[in-house]
């Protein structure tokens, strides 16, 4: 293919320029580096630089990776090519600027959101009344404290039973059933694989023992979903410990676990859970998610999950876990239509909810009612043993915990 | 195709009609050597652009359909292992030594090694469809048969590619493809198309379409995709829809016909609900509205 002359060396400046702008790039977040630069360079080459337009795409096409990302770059497209020569000011003034237009767009916003959040309130560490410390530290060292902790209240222990209560949460397991996959793997016994069998007959120079293949397995992914308003706020970080336990475990066990939390709004925490540090992962997330202890509409928060997120984390047989009391204070009848579009893209839905600790339950709420007919597996969860029971309900595939009675 | 608007001008020519932006990513990747990775929704036109690149082209259009569990085995080469045991039969029948059964004779080429065949009429459109199907092990793969255009047999040898063919990737973004192959690629976002543009699509596509009822079908379309749905129509539904419509011999729209023919706008039973009763009839009074004015 005939290239047509470059026009580029002739201006050096350019150059320069493109490269500032990628500095530009990166400190709004998007990821410019120098092979991103020299592709960027070479292309700007390729299309000429005649025309503002083209020159957009052309950059764009190079820098951006996600469609979140098109917003930046527009805007700082906009702001840096106006008049370059400017580039310290811009510096100055684009940071601000950028974190108005990407709203959607976590990390660099989300650190200083942290921080703001931190500096605002303490964070997610909860506050119990702590009475008299060295009882509790007595009792939760033995093993029949630990047996007491196990069935207590996650609302009513102390700072430090919560402590110990985490340290038990970590060590707990979620275990699942593996999916089979299409994928062949080498196996002892199965199907008979020819291709394998051939190329070790080609290798030893005759047919000398056959080799199988059969289906492997894999593992489904864990989305949760996870109610953080006033009425939730000591479950729901006993919750998210958990979680982050589950998420960082190695070795066989859920492929991906997505969580999400909401409130007032939904928020993807995803992230925050993957780092290694409970408590950082925690504050991370809960500097992320703005409505801590707020209002409830879980029927908006389920029906934005359904339209920007189900499709993509719910896209490989995923379980769902939806760790909610169910006291709402929307439209019933939009929780219902949300909550069933859930179940049928879910593979399963299992409904924590504390309030099944009273013994004397029965599921007046209006939002509660509208979510039972959408789920697959009720339980408590408002206890260490009662997560286990939750662990025993993923290990069962018609485990319906307690639904068959509230149901009626 | 030596400049944007020939790239434009081209596809033009195939009935697709596309914005500048796509344009200049469809030459850069031409003129660099680059996959071109294409997101979208579903029905935006991503898998017809390869078709439209390789008509123009004419150029060869081998596509890759990903789904979980590809493997390398179903992507680059297999051998007929059939074949090959009737071979060694027939020779061990007629007491003569096998033939070559690692040759050409038993190799069956699949979409990647045939992409990285020399063809006459220059390097093939390697589309790789849907990507985000796959799983990480086969990402992984296709990273390394995309950094050097070449594929390993190990009974045989390496097959490079003469000339890299054209690379078009595809994703509906159910999932996050990973970036290490994103890095590789140039990278566009196909959005649906504006009132103006689809319009043109839909001369394209359906031109026995009157002016007017095609105008009305945009219109309702475009503001339909505004409205709280689970998935908005794509391109591809429009032209549908006005293909049934015509099918129909409808003139113009009204709400009894926009009811009979929602399925072939929208596809799930939630979204179909939400569109029946006065929702359509609203929706086309605004429609009308607005176009008069």
């Amino acid at each position: 293919m005939a290239q047509p002359p470059l026009d580029l060396p002739q201006n050096p400046k350019l150059a320069g320029n493109i490269a500032h702008f990628a500095a530009a790039l990166r400190r709004a977040g998007l990821s410019a580096g120098p092979d991103r630069l020299i592709l960027a360079t070479r292309a700007v080459e390729v299309a000429g630089f005649t025309d503002r337009e083209d020159f957009a795409h052309t950059l764009e096409a190079v820098f951006v990776r996600r469609p979140e990302e098109r917003a930046t770059f527009r805007q700082l497209f906009r702001l840096y090519w106006r008049d370059p020569r400017h580039l310290e000011h811009m510096m100055g003034l684009l940071t601000p600027t950028i974190r108005d237009v990407q709203e959607a767009r976590p990390p660099k916003p989300a650190e200083k959101r942290a921080a703001e959040a931190l500096l605002d309130r303490p964070p997610a560490e909860p506050q119990g009344e702590a009475p008299s410390e060295e009882l509790h530290i007595d009792a939760s060292a033995t093993a029949s404290g630990r047996e007491r902790l196990r069935t207590l209240d996650f609302e009513q222990m102390s700072t430090a039973e919560i402590a110990e209560a985490k340290r038990m949460l970590a060590c707990l397991r979620l275990p699942v059933r593996p999916l089979p996959t299409r994928r062949l793997q080498a196996a002892t016994s199965g199907r008979v694989d020819r291709r394998a069998t051939l190329r070790s007959a080609m290798r030893r120079g005759d047919l000398h023992e056959l080799r199988y293949a059969s289906r492997g397995i894999r593992w489904p992914n864990l989305v949760a979903l996870c109610d953080i308003s006033g009425s939730m706020s000591s479950y729901s970080r006993a919750l998210l410990h958990f979680l982050h336990a589950v998420a960082n475990r190695q070795g066989p066990g859920w492929a991906e676990v997505h969580a999400f939390t909401f409130g007032t709004r939904l928020t993807n925490i995803t992230r925050h859970l993957r780092r290694r540090d409970v408590d950082a992962a925690l504050a991370a997330a809960g500097a992320e998610a703005q409505d801590w202890e707020g209002g409830t509409r879980i029927g908006d928060a389920l029906h934005v999950f359904n339209r920007d997120w189900s499709r993509r984390v719910l896209g490989q047989g995923a379980v769902v876990l939806l760790v909610t009391d169910g006291l709402d204070r929307g439209d019933p009848e939009n929780l219902s239509r949300a909550a069933r579009r859930l179940h049928l893209t879910a593979r399963r839905v299992i409904w924590l909810n504390p309030l099944l600790r009273w013994d004397g339950f029965a599921p007046r709420a209006a939002g509660i009612r509208a979510l039972l007919p959408h789920v697959d597996c009720l339980r408590a969860g408002h206890s260490i043993a009662a997560l286990e029971g939750v662990a025993d309900a993923l290990s069962r595939p018609g485990d319906e915990g307690e639904l068959q009675r509230l149901r009626g | 195709m030596n400049s944007i608007d020939e790239v434009q001008a081209a596809l033009a020519r195939q009935d697709y009609i596309c914005g500048r932006a796509l344009a200049t990513v469809l030459f850069l990747a031409l003129r660099l050597d680059r996959p071109l990775f294409l997101e979208g929704e579903a029905g935006t036109g991503k898998t017809e652009i390869a078709k439209a690149v390789a008509a123009s082209l004419g150029r060869r259009l081998i596509r890759l359909q990903c789904y979980e569990g590809l493997d390398a085995a179903s992507a680059v080469y297999e051998w007929n292992f059939a074949a090959q045991m009737v071979a060694i039969r027939q020779a061990e029948a007629i007491g003569k030594a096998p033939p070559d059964l690692f040759g050409d004779d038993f190799l069956i080429a699949r979409p990647l090694l045939q992409a990285m065949r020399p063809d006459d009429a220059g390097p093939p459109v390697l589309l790789i469809d849907e990507i985000d199907r796959t799983d990480a092990p086969f990402e992984a793969f296709l990273l390394e048969a995309l950094s050097d255009y070449q594929v390993t047999i190990p009974e045989t040898g390496t097959v490079t590619a003469p000339a890299p063919p054209i690379v078009i990737l595809t994703s509906n973004r159910t999932r996050e493809v990973h970036d290490a192959l994103k890095r590789r690629c140039l990278y566009h976002w196909v959005d649906y198309p504006d009132h103006a543009r689809e319009m043109q699509i839909l001369a394209a596509r359906a031109p026995e379409a009157a002016e007017s009822l095609s105008c009305e079908v945009v219109a309702f379309v475009q503001r339909l995709r505004s409205e709280d749905l689970f998935k908005r129509p794509g391109v591809a539904e429009t032209i549908d829809w006005a293909k049934c419509l015509l099918a129909l011999d409808m003139i113009e729209l009204s709400p009894a016909v926009i009811a009979d023919t929602l399925g072939a706008l929208l596809k799930y039973q939630d979204d179909i609900q939400k569109l029946q009763g006065s929702s359509a009839k609203r929706i086309l009074d605004e429609v009308r509205a607005e176009l008069a004015t």
